[in-house]
């Protein structure tokens, strides 16, 4: 199974967030875990990028709400991890991993092969919005290396020839 | 040796209950609370269990320093956060045998008088994060986890906690603030987190591989488990093999084998038929080993004696094409992007290596520049910072510019001055990717 694509909300639905019944319900018992709602933030946020796509200005005041924290406290914590998307992400996001195993088993080869077919490089979307790359720090998975991470899934032992296979496949999903 | 940690990578279904209960499944659990508390800290004691997140401390010992008589609750974390570079052990585990995880868990916060207890899981491994929910759903369903414990009375809930992406949330006291909810910003050690941890309550954390122990450690005895190894350096241990070899991936050997071993016996030697050059024995954090030392035994002790440590057990191998100035911008680079910036030396320090490393490889070296890694390696470690990423890239770094000096000073003696200049590190810069073939 192809992964799947991130839909991204566009930041006008995002102004001002209610969480529907569901979310609710998910977050009620998230709080059940941790003895301070605080300890929720994560889980919270995770949810919400899982759901939105992103974390938006708006996604902050309503965690901060929901969870009674300041907005600007939330806002530092998204933004010391990495995985928190502040913009809206493309469909596709290819964290190519460039430490140590990994880039002296193929990184660079693979960042070159992904400047040349989508004329793009780390930090860079394409215009369509299908795919970004970002260049990350070790992904874990260092015995398949080069390994790059599609979304949530790991793809592993990759080459140009195998990373070309991924993306006609993965540009291949219609909305 | 016969596999105790990966013994059900390989077979079908090894995922689920019904096949880890099949191989005697969580008898280490019902042992432990037949025996009680002390007497399973007295075997974990006993069989002289070592922490294999890379600090190597005492299981058995950590878990006293829990105050006696705490009114409060105490939790037990167990450390999946596995950032270590070169370290991908932890995943085997859970992707093989998350309920081998899950049982060490339990007997961990059976020993400690802990009634919660979290995996911290790194934000990247979704997939392993839903491999341990669909675990510790199947154990809450068949009674092994909830309020009573296979009917002992004993209450246990384990939660899964996904972190979101740093390096750093792996140290223990920035998991917990975390864990928190906080930016990872690592605590001041005292006090320990055995007496101030997670929500200022008593917390254990203890890594995938250390709990993973636990189970065998019950059903076959300390004596069991010490006699592999030697002494102070017992047991079975993981070693993630990455780089330059044949086969990579993860071996499960005893303590004590020699890299060379690993290297060249479990892991098919050096692809292409070409040399060694230098490993890394314990995840990129430790001083860099020359193939000159590959005989060096690959246990706590033996390392220390070499002037390295074991760490995480991830070996990352190098072949004689590896430029090592290209090694350490790599490592500056990672460490740079991962400092939290909480103290001067490593946040201004780790920034500083990248510049001059990344000026070097630039073909703009000066004279001084090997010096001034050293001196900026030594501001920044030995207990100048509050956790040890000072240490991390002190260490490694260092290191290569002493067993390696000649490829500095031969690309700095062919350099053209250029004025420094700051190059970005964040937030998407990265190392160099690719290596000059």
């Amino acid at each position: 199974m192809s992964t799947a694509p991130i839909h991204a909300a566009h930041p006008e639905e995002l102004h001002e967030v209610r969480f529907d019944p569901t979310m609710e319900s998910q977050i009620a018992e998230l709080l059940t875990h941790y003895p301070v709602p605080r300890a929720a933030l994560l889980p919270v946020l995770w949810l919400c990028q899982n759901r939105y796509g992103w974390i938006a200005p708006g996604v902050i005041e309503a965690v901060a709400a929901r969870l009674g924290l300041a907005p600007a406290f939330v806002q530092g914590v998204v933004t010391f991890y990495t995985m928190f998307h502040t913009t809206p992400p493309a469909r596709y996001v290819l964290q190519v991993c460039t430490t140590l195993s990994c880039s002296v088993c193929g990184a660079g080869e693979l960042l070159a092969h992904l400047k040349e077919r989508l004329g793009i490089g780390p930090g860079e979307r394409t215009p369509d919005g299908t795919f970004q790359i970002v260049g990350v720090q070790c992904l874990g998975a260092c015995g398949g290396a080069p390994v790059v991470q599609v979304n949530d899934d790991y793809y592993e032992n990759l080459d140009p020839a195998k990373l070309d296979a991924l993306l006609d496949e993965l540009a291949a999903v219609k909305e | 040796m016969e596999p105790t940690l990966l013994k059900a990578r390989g077979l079908e279904g090894s995922r689920t209950l019904s096949s880890y209960l099949s191989r005697g499944g969580y008898e280490g659990l019902r042992r432990a609370l037949a025996l009680g508390p002390q007497e399973v800290t007295k075997y974990v004691i006993d069989s002289e269990l070592r922490g294999r997140g890379g600090a190597g401390f005492p299981t058995g010992r950590k878990w006293t320093f829990i105050p006696k008589d705490h009114p409060g609750p105490r939790y037990l974390v167990c450390n999946a956060d596995e950032s270590e570079p070169g370290t991908f052990k932890d995943r085997e585990i859970i992707e093989h045998d998350p309920h081998l995880v899950i049982e060490g868990i339990a007997i961990a916060s059976f020993a400690i008088g802990a009634h919660t207890a979290y995996i911290y899981i790194r934000g990247e491994f979704v997939r392993w994060a839903k491999v341990l929910e669909t675990a510790l759903a199947e154990a809450r369903q068949e009674k092994i986890l909830g309020p009573d414990v296979l009917g002992s009375g004993y209450p246990l809930e384990v939660w899964v906690h996904r972190g979101a992406g740093a390096y750093i949330c792996g140290e223990e006291t920035s998991l917990l603030e975390s864990l928190e909810g906080k930016r990872g910003f690592p605590r001041l050690k005292p006090p320990f987190p055995a007496v101030v941890g997670a929500f200022g309550m008593p917390t254990i954390i203890n890594n995938v591989e250390t709990l993973a122990c636990l189970p065998s450690i019950l059903t076959r005895g300390p004596a069991w488990f010490a006699s592999i190894g030697r002494p102070r350096n017992t047991g079975p241990k993981l070693f993630s093999v990455s780089g330059h070899v044949v086969r990579p991936g993860v071996v499960e050997l005893p303590l004590g084998v020699t890299f060379r071993e690993i290297i060249f016996e479990h892991c098919g030697g050096i692809r292409g038929g070409r040399a060694l050059k230098a490993f890394f024995p314990g995840g990129s954090s430790a001083p860099v080993l020359t193939a000159a030392e590959v005989d060096t035994k690959a246990d706590f002790d033996a390392c220390a004696e070499a002037g390295t440590m074991l760490g995480s057990g991830g070996v990352i191998v190098l072949d004689e094409t590896v430029d090592m100035v290209e090694v350490a911008a790599n490592l500056a680079h990672f460490y740079a992007h991962e400092s939290c910036g909480q103290c001067t030396p490593c946040r201004e320090g780790s920034d500083w290596l990248v510049d001059i490393l990344e000026r070097i490889l630039d073909g703009h070296g000066r004279p001084e520049d090997p010096d001034t890694i050293l001196r900026i390696c030594r501001f920044a470690s030995q207990g100048m910072t509050i956790c040890p990423l000072g240490d991390a890239f002190s260490l490694p770094i260092s290191s290569i510019v002493n067993k390696f000096r000649d490829e500095f000073e031969r690309r700095i003696a062919a350099a053209t001055p250029a004025p420094q200049k700051k190059q970005p590190v964040l937030p998407w810069a990265g190392p160099r990717p690719g290596f000059g073939r």
